[in-house]
Parts: structure tokens; C-alpha cells; sequence
């Protein structure tokens, strides 16, 4: 067989630079209707002679390599992708059209506020959409991920805690949280307190309150929790948090569960992040962009990042730049604005019934999926789930099989794989969160392929153990990668 | 379902929510739209903003109005790329890893450093991690930061150091417009410009890379206009030993400002302290070459309140785009893209002094200058934008000094007539 492709229509492609070849260049630069200059002349010293790391392509080269990496990819329109809390939805084809827009696309941020009107009414509209939703007071659209919202919010409680005259250094994180809430809290100089959950899998209040103390500037909880479990008892921790003079941050990697559902403002969050690209069905772009919006009850608006956007009595909007007790600009612009089109694209085309609906159906698909693997897969907790599960390889251990082999195993069915060894406080975790997005049908021959695996782990495990068999690249070596780092292409290797 | 599940209705699959907590209205948004209704009253919203292909463009102030070839969108909208996620399953992810890998080659190689990562948010945050990064690899306290650095990048720092022990310095700016080496001693960590600078300066990196390392500082250079690093020396050769900025030229819309994509290039000495992730070369099982994340014990997921960095989702797709926008370039395009642009810029400036306006600083530059006024700033731009040109960046906050002035940037999508047009406007207005 040739080495152009495995099978048929699937191909193997080096690298740019392997495929370079002297002389190719793929655009064409407009006809020079100014003098032509030596820049080099010019800028002696400042300038650079040689261009190194770049190869020379013709256009079809290079649209025929990324068409050809992209084939190596899974993605959501290739199928089910049930990474757990990473709500990996459908994107709407409508939202990468309007996106485009060129009154959009190519706006420029630094336009005055009065060019750009019809940007502010979104951004205003988008607010108040998020706040309805959220419970909250205001929002920012600022911050360009879940990450830099936690980060937002976290400066905002200590903003709050300043201007009261207060320094207090610890952030209280549940055990079961998302590795970027006690990396952002760090970032904001607390220390990290961390709070064990319960046998149950859920928060419970007597362990909130053990550490809780006036040093504590708050607590940053994943509601539903990273089980895919309601925190039932989030009422009456906010109680034991607020009355110590602490506040309550809400990470909305889960709020898929909850839109139209209940809000986490009237569940006493003082802050809370919307991550756009989970629960607002902007495209997950092979590792970004997102963008990570933040809403605060009204004692924290005075520390909203700058410059905010502000309704004017004549109906037109404007930036606010006055809000002397802000924690000031986290993005160098105005944020993923693009990503801001998309969701408010979005909530427009569902409105209030169709978001509770997709919420409904996302709690339906991820309880279904559990009802089908119980049995097969090892069930940690007993409390019901909303909007994913958690199974694990408990139930496998005698067949050596573990959760990474029955992850890699699944690709070989066609499937992305589940969020694996998370939560850290559920030993061989798999994460499964199915969305509103798939059918019935959808779901049992995903759940079929569960089942056939466990099957497979009793009777052939080395099967198992060895996936995956059909993808071009069997297991990587990780270990290899990590101690001699190779991180960029180099003539001659 | 609820048969399978046991559940008697979708109602009671909720029940693990308290029902005084259980909202008891609809929400209060707009009735759900169809297709149809959603583009004409998105079209409505986006057609009440001024946008570069409708209006001859010479604002840049950190974000550039290029050119992007047809390819680079026809691509990016490929759905293996755009409804895929971070590669955390390699065998089923080598697309987006080939692609990381060959952007981390092709920073290398344009900022003259040994590694680059996979993206942070923008220039502004790329350039704050930056400094948390000189922080922990020199452990001392003190931020030295050029007076000309961009604006809103100096907010952005303040903002993310905001709750740490460190002192903030600034370098002021010369008459020429370069960054004057002030203030440094042996508590320096590092020292921050911007290249080209704010104000369109082609700062002096050799020297104040050796006047920053003279102190044990480490330089940082912060880039906003990706493209200029095709022109000028690279940064890494001149002793930068952290380049980072924002790569938004390389392909990627202005939007209002976002999504842009945030680079960063380091030395290998100093790859365990870097944020973001980052890409390497391995091999399967069969011994065939393939790509992964790694490192990623400097991360939050591993590493949670150690981490490096607290981010996660960067920005993937925009990293596609400018690794196709680089890749249709190539070696040739791209250095006579930045070419063209220099050229245009000073087509722009020689007019502008025959038309008897002051360039206030004597610096080089490369797309982007200063220049000044003999009427207001703000009525010179209402009086371009009537005839259907952004005229540039009203400098008086920036540099009040100046008086009345406009920062201008020309890329190559300025025609001769169209910079002719905006000579005639700028010089016709008096006081």
C-alpha cells in the first residue's frame, strides 16, 4: 500500500515545512501603486535578513493539507461527543453566518460608541438576556473564557472585601471543582482551602462551616457539581458563607442543567460565570474560542471589569468608563465578540421555551444514558443527576480492563470519548454528558457500544487493552513527549 | 425514556432541586425567532456599525485591517476543526495537534525564540502573562514597563497583578518616541516594550535587551502587529527572552475586537514556567510520529492552585487561522506582505510632511505612525468620516503632549488614492 493513504480515501500528510518547496507562494499581493523602498536600507540594524520557519506553498498545497488534517479530527458534526462538562452541543449553522456579518467582522473596537450602535444594542441585549436567565444584577461580556471569568470574578470579591476595609486570604474550593478554580483564585494571592464532599457526592453544610472563618473571602462552587448532582444543600451553605461576611461564586460550566430551570441568583450565588461555548452553543474551535461572561448581584456591580455598557434614556447605549471601584480591563478589547453574536443568536432562536426545553431534554438524555449503563459500568452515588453522569471501571476490575482502555476503546466504535479520570474524587471516572442535541436513537447506539465494551473486557480485555485498533495513530507515547520535549520542526529532523 | 429511567414525568427528574427554588415563570426573554427573522434583525444590529470594507481604514491602535485570503475561512469553517474541542484524545485529534505544532514552528522561527504555545486570550493577556512568567522565573518584585506600551495592554497588567506583590515602574518615553532605560537595579524582574511601540516606534531591542540583562532582568517584548515581526529583527535575536503579543494580523478579523489570539515564545531553559498549552512530537504504538499535549504538569487540571496559568480554552480556531494564514504566505508572501505595508505607511508620511504636517517623533516605524494636527482631533475625524474615512487613533489621552494629534496606520489595503484622500482631509483641516 502506498504511503499516501491507509484506506483508501484516508490520508497521511507531513508537515508544512516537509512539503515546502522553493519558489511556491499561495496569495497574490495587489498590484504596488506606491514607490517601491529598500527596507532594509532604510531600517538597517532594525530590520531582520532572513525569514526562518516559514515553508513556501501554493494555495491548493496548502487547502489540501488542512483539508486533510481536519479528516483526522472528531468533532460534533461528525458525531456524539459526550465530554462532561464541556456540553459539546450543537452549533447552529445560523450563528457562523451572522457572526460574519461584515458589520460585525470587520467593526473595529476603537470606533466611537456612536458608529457603533447596533454592537452595544447586542451587547446590551445579551445582558440583560444573561441576567434573566442567571438570577444576576449585571453582567460582564468581557472575559474571553470560563478560566478568565473565574478570574474576573474572583478580583471582584476581593474588590468588594477591599472596599470594605477587609483583607481576607483564604478562597474555600470543593475537592470535586474544576482545576481552574483554586489556579484562579491563586492568581488573585489567596490561599486554597479545600473542602471534601460528602459520601454522597454533594457539599454538605457542616463541612463549609468547619472553615469557614472571617478570613475567608468565599467559596467558588460548581452547581450542578462536577457529578452532574444538584447541591442540595447550596441554600443553606451560601447562609453559613454569607454570614461570615464571605461570598458565594458560582462556576457555570453546568448551567446547561439549570437554564429555565432555577436560577443560581435566586439560589443565593453572589457571582457566576457563563461559559458561551457549553451552555450558548458557540463552537468549542478545537480548544477555543470561548468566551466567559460574568453576572453579579448589584453589591458587586461597582467592581465590574471596564468599560461597561450603559442604556441612555434617548434608548441609544454607551461605554461607561466611570466606575471608580472597578477591577478594571481584563482583555485588551471588548472580548470574544464574535462569540457574543453566537449566543445571543441562539437564545434568540430558542426563547424561554426552547431553552427550558433544551434543558429538559439534556436532564432526559443524561439520566437515560445512566438508566441503560447501570449494571455494565460501576454508579458511584446514588443521587439522581441532571444534566451528565458518572460511571466508572469498578465494575471492570477484574478484567484489568480500566476507564482509559474503555475510553480509547470507544473511539474504535466511532465515538469520542467521555471526560475521563474527572472528577478527581472518583477514582477511574468517566464523565459522560450527552446534551439535548442527540436522539433516542442517538444514545442507545452510543450506549450499545458501552455495553459491547464491558462485554468485550470480560471476555477479550487485551481487545480492549489494546484500542484503539482503526484510527491512523494508535496510543501515543505522552511519557516520551514529556521528557525530551520536541515542540517545533527542525531542518534535517 | 422515562419508562427507562423510571421516572413519571420530565418534571420529577428535577425533583433534586428544591421546589422553592424551582423557578415558577417563564423567563423573561424575546419569544423564540426563526432563521429568517434572527439574520434580518442581526443584519439590522450589524448594519448600524461602521466597518472596514465599507469605509477607506486607517485605524489600528492594536487591531489591523488586513487582507485575509479566501482559504483561510473556507477552511476554518471545516466542522472537523470548528466543532471539535482541546485534543485531550490524540488518536482522534491530530488535525488541530499538527496544526499547533506547525504554529509553535512558524512563532519559533518569526520571533527568533525556541518555543511557542498553543495561544492565550490577546496580546493584552499574553503580555501580563508574560510578566507573571519573568516573575517566577527571576523571583525578584519589580516590573519595569515602557510608557509606550499599548494602553489598554498597561491596564490589562495592572488588573492581573493587581492582588500580588509587585511594583509596577515606567520607562518614559524619549522625544524620539523610543522608551528611555531608567529605574532599573537588581530588583528588576523584567523589563516590558511594546515593538513597534504604541506610538509606531521601531524600539532599539539590541540595547535595551543588554541594558535589562546588565541587571539580570529578563526583556519582555510585547508584539501587537504580528506582521511587523516579518520585517524587523526578530525579537529572540536581539536578546527579547520573552516574546509574546497578539497575532490577530495573521488572518484573523477585527470583530470588534475578539476573538484575536494571544501568542507566547520563550526560550527551552524556561519552558516549565510557561502558561498555555503546548504541543509535542511523539510516536504510537506501531513507532509512527504523532502529536500530543504535553507538559501539561505546569497546568491547572494537573497542577490546580500551582498552575502556571489558570487558563484552559485559549483560542484554538484563530490559532487555525493564522496557521493557514501563515502557511498560504509562506516565506515570500508574508515578508513582501509586511513590505507593502511599510511601504504604504511611508508613501503616507512623505505626503503628510509635503503637505507641511509635523511626524513628531523621529523613530523609524513600520505600518503605524504619529502624526500632528493643526485643528481639533476630534473634528478633523468627524470631518474624514463624512467623506467616508477612519482616520486613526485620537492620541489625546494617550499622549496629550502632542496636542492634537491621530496615531495613523496604512496596511496594504490602503490605495494610493485612498492615502491621498486621507492626506488632503488631515492637512485641509485649520484651525
Amino acid at each position: 500500500m502506498s504511503r499516501n493513504a491507509t484506506r483508501g480515501f484516508s490520508y497521511e500528510e507531513d508537515l508544512l515545512f516537509e512539503r515546502s518547496r522553493p519558489g511556491r507562494c499561495g496569495v497574490d499581493l495587489p498590484r504596488n501603486d506606491v514607490p517601491a523602498l529598500d527596507a532594509r536600507a532604510l531600517l538597517g540594524e532594525l530590520a531582520r535578513s532572513e525569514l526562518p520557519g516559514l515553508p513556501e506553498l501554493s494555495e491548493i498545497d496548502v487547502v489540501r493539507h488542512f483539508t486533510r488534517l481536519s479528516t483526522w479530527n472528531a468533532a460534533v458534526d461528525l458525531g456524539l461527543y459526550p465530554l462532561g462538562s464541556c456540553t459539546m452541543k450543537y452549533n447552529p449553522k445560523l450563528n457562523e453566518r451572522v457572526a460574519r456579518l461584515a458589520g460585525f467582522a470587520a467593526a473595529h473596537p476603537l470606533s466611537p460608541a456612536e458608529e457603533t450602535q447596533g454592537l452595544l444594542a447586542l451587547f446590551w441585549q445579551l445582558e440583560r438576556c444573561l441576567a434573566e436567565i442567571s438570577g444576576m444584577d449585571r453582567v460582564t461580556l468581557q472575559p474571553a473564557a470560563g478560566a478568565q471569568g473565574e478570574l474576573a470574578g474572583i478580583m471582584m470579591i476581593r474588590a468588594y472585601h477591599a472596599r470594605r476595609g477587609e483583607r481576607r486570604t483564604k478562597v474555600l474550593v470543593p475537592d470535586s471543582a474544576h482545576g481552574t478554580n483554586p489556579a484562579s483564585a491563586a492568581l488573585n494571592g489567596y490561599q486554597v482551602v479545600s473542602v471534601p464532599s460528602g459520601d454522597d457526592g454533594i457539599l454538605h453544610p457542616d463541612a463549609v462551616a468547619a472553615v469557614m472563618s472571617e478570613d475567608v473571602a468565599g467559596l467558588m462552587i460548581t452547581n450542578p457539581n462536577t457529578l452532574g448532582i444538584f447541591e442540595t444543600h447550596l441554600a443553606e451553605i451560601c447562609e453559613i458563607v454569607h454570614a461570615k461576611g464571605g461570598l458565594v461564586y458560582g462556576d457555570g460550566a453546568n448551567l446547561n442543567a439549570l437554564v429555565g430551570v432555577a436560577r443560581p441568583g435566586d439560589l443565593g450565588i453572589d457571582v457566576l460565570h457563563f461559559n458561551l461555548h457549553k451552555t450558548f452553543s458557540t463552537p468549542h474551535g478545537g480548544g477555543g474560542p470561548g468566551a466567559g461572561p460574568v453576572g453579579v448581584k448589584a453589591a458587586l456591580a461597582p467592581h465590574l471589569p471596564l468599560p461597561v455598557v450603559e442604556r441612555a434614556a434617548d434608548g441609544s447605549h454607551y461605554w461607561n468608563h466611570d466606575l471608580p471601584h472597578s477591577i478594571g480591563r481584563l482583555h485588551g478589547n471588548h472580548g470574544n465578540v464574535g462569540m457574543l453574536v453566537r449566543a445571543y443568536a441562539y437564545i434568540r432562536a430558542l426563547g424561554p421555551d426552547g431553552l427550558e426545553r433544551a434543558t429538559e431534554l439534556a436532564v432526559l438524555n443524561a439520566n437515560y444514558l445512566l438508566a441503560r449503563l447501570r449494571g455494565a459500568y460501576h454508579v458511584p452515588f446514588a443521587k439522581p443527576v441532571l444534566h451528565e453522569c458518572v460511571v466508572t471501571d469498578r465494575s471492570l476490575a477484574e478484567t484489568g480492563v480500566t476507564t482509559l482502555d474503555v475510553a480509547k476503546r470507544l473511539i474504535d466504535h466511532g465515538y469520542h470519548p467521555p471526560t475521563v479520570y474527572f472528577p478527581l474524587i472518583v477514582s477511574g471516572a468517566l464523565m459522560i454528558e450527552p446534551t439535548e442535541s442527540e436522539s433516542k436513537e442517538g444514545l442507545d447506539r452510543f450506549a450499545d457500544a458501552l455495553l459491547e465494551i464491558a462485554d468485550e473486557a470480560h471476555k477479550d480485555p487485551e481487545l480492549v487493552r489494546g484500542a484503539p485498533h482503526h484510527t491512523r495513530r494508535r496510543r501515543l507515547d505522552e511519557t516520551r513527549a514529556a521528557r525530551k520535549p520536541v515542540l517545533r520542526w527542525q531542518p534535517g529532523s | 425514556m422515562l419508562a427507562a429511567i423510571g421516572a413519571p414525568s420530565l418534571g420529577a427528574l428535577f425533583e433534586s432541586i428544591p421546589a422553592r427554588f424551582r423557578l415558577s415563570r417563564a423567563l423573561e426573554l424575546p419569544a423564540a425567532a426563526s432563521e429568517y427573522e434572527i439574520l434580518s434583525e442581526l443584519g439590522e444590529l450589524a448594519a448600524r456599525n461602521e466597518n472596514a470594507e465599507a469605509r477607506a481604514w486607517f485605524l489600528g491602535a492594536g487591531v489591523h485591517h488586513h487582507y485575509v485570503p479566501s482559504a483561510v475561512d473556507a477552511l476554518v469553517s471545516r466542522a472537523e476543526f470548528y466543532t471539535s474541542y482541546t485534543p485531550y484524545q490524540p488518536e482522534i485529534s491530530q488535525g488541530t495537534l499538527q496544526a499547533i505544532f506547525e504554529w509553535q514552528t512558524m512563532m519559533c522561527g518569526l520571533t527568533g525564540l525556541e518555543v511557542s504555545n498553543a495561544s492565550l486570550y490577546d496580546g493584552a493577556s499574553a503580555s501580563a502573562e508574560a510578566v507573571l512568567m519573568a516573575l517566577r522565573i527571576s523571583k525578584r518584585r519589580k516590573v519595569a514597563v515602557s510608557a509606550a506600551l499599548h494602553p489598554h495592554y498597561r491596564t490589562v497588567l495592572e488588573t492581573y497583578l493587581g492582588a500580588l506583590d509587585f511594583e509596577l515602574v515606567t520607562l518614559p518615553r524619549g522625544d524620539d518616541g523610543r522608551t528611555q532605560l531608567r529605574a532599573l537595579d537588581a530588583e528588576t524582574a523584567c523589563v516590558l516594550v511594546q515593538q513597534p511601540n504604541f506610538v509606531g516606534c521601531i524600539e532599539d531591542l539590541r540595547a535595551l535587551a543588554s541594558a535589562a540583562h546588565a541587571h539580570g532582568a529578563l526583556l519582555v517584548t510585547s508584539v501587537a502587529e504580528a506582521l511587523s515581526l516579518a520585517l524587523l529583527a526578530a525579537p529572540g535575536e536581539c536578546g527579547a527572552d520573552i516574546v509574546c503579543g497578539e497575532a490577530q494580523s495573521f488572518g484573523v478579523p477585527m470583530g470588534f475586537g475578539g476573538p484575536h489570539l494571544g501568542f507566547l515564545a520563550s526560550r527551552m531553559a524556561h519552558v516549565r514556567q510557561m502558561p498555555g498549552r503546548l504541543v509535542g512530537e511523539t510516536v504510537d504504538a506501531d513507532g509512527q510520529r504523532g502529536y500530543v499535549l504535553t507538559l501539561s504538569t505546569r497546568e491547572q487540571h494537573i497542577r490546580r492552585e500551582r498552575a502556571t496559568s489558570n487558563i484552559c480554552t485559549n483560542q484554538g480556531l484563530c490559532l487555525m487561522m493564522a496557521t493557514i494564514f501563515l502557511a498560504l504566505h509562506g516565506k515570500q508572501g508574508l515578508r513582501a506582505l509586511a513590505q507593502r505595508n511599510f511601504e504604504k505607511a511611508e508613501y503616507a508620511k512623505a505626503r503628510l510632511r509635503e503637505a507641511g504636517l509635523t511626524l513628531p517623533f523621529a523613530a523609524p516605524s513600520f505600518n503605524e505612525f504619529a502624526v500632528r494636527l493643526r485643528a481639533p482631533a476630534h473634528e478633523v475625524l468627524a470631518a474624514a468620516r463624512a467623506q467616508g474615512i477612519v482616520a486613526g487613533f485620537d492620541l489625546a489621552k494617550f499622549a496629550p503632549e502632542l496636542g492634537d494629534a491621530l496615531l495613523v496606520c496604512v496596511t496594504e489595503t490602503a490605495a494610493k488614492a485612498a492615502i491621498d484622500r486621507l492626506v488632503a482631509v488631515l492637512a485641509g483641516a485649520r484651525a
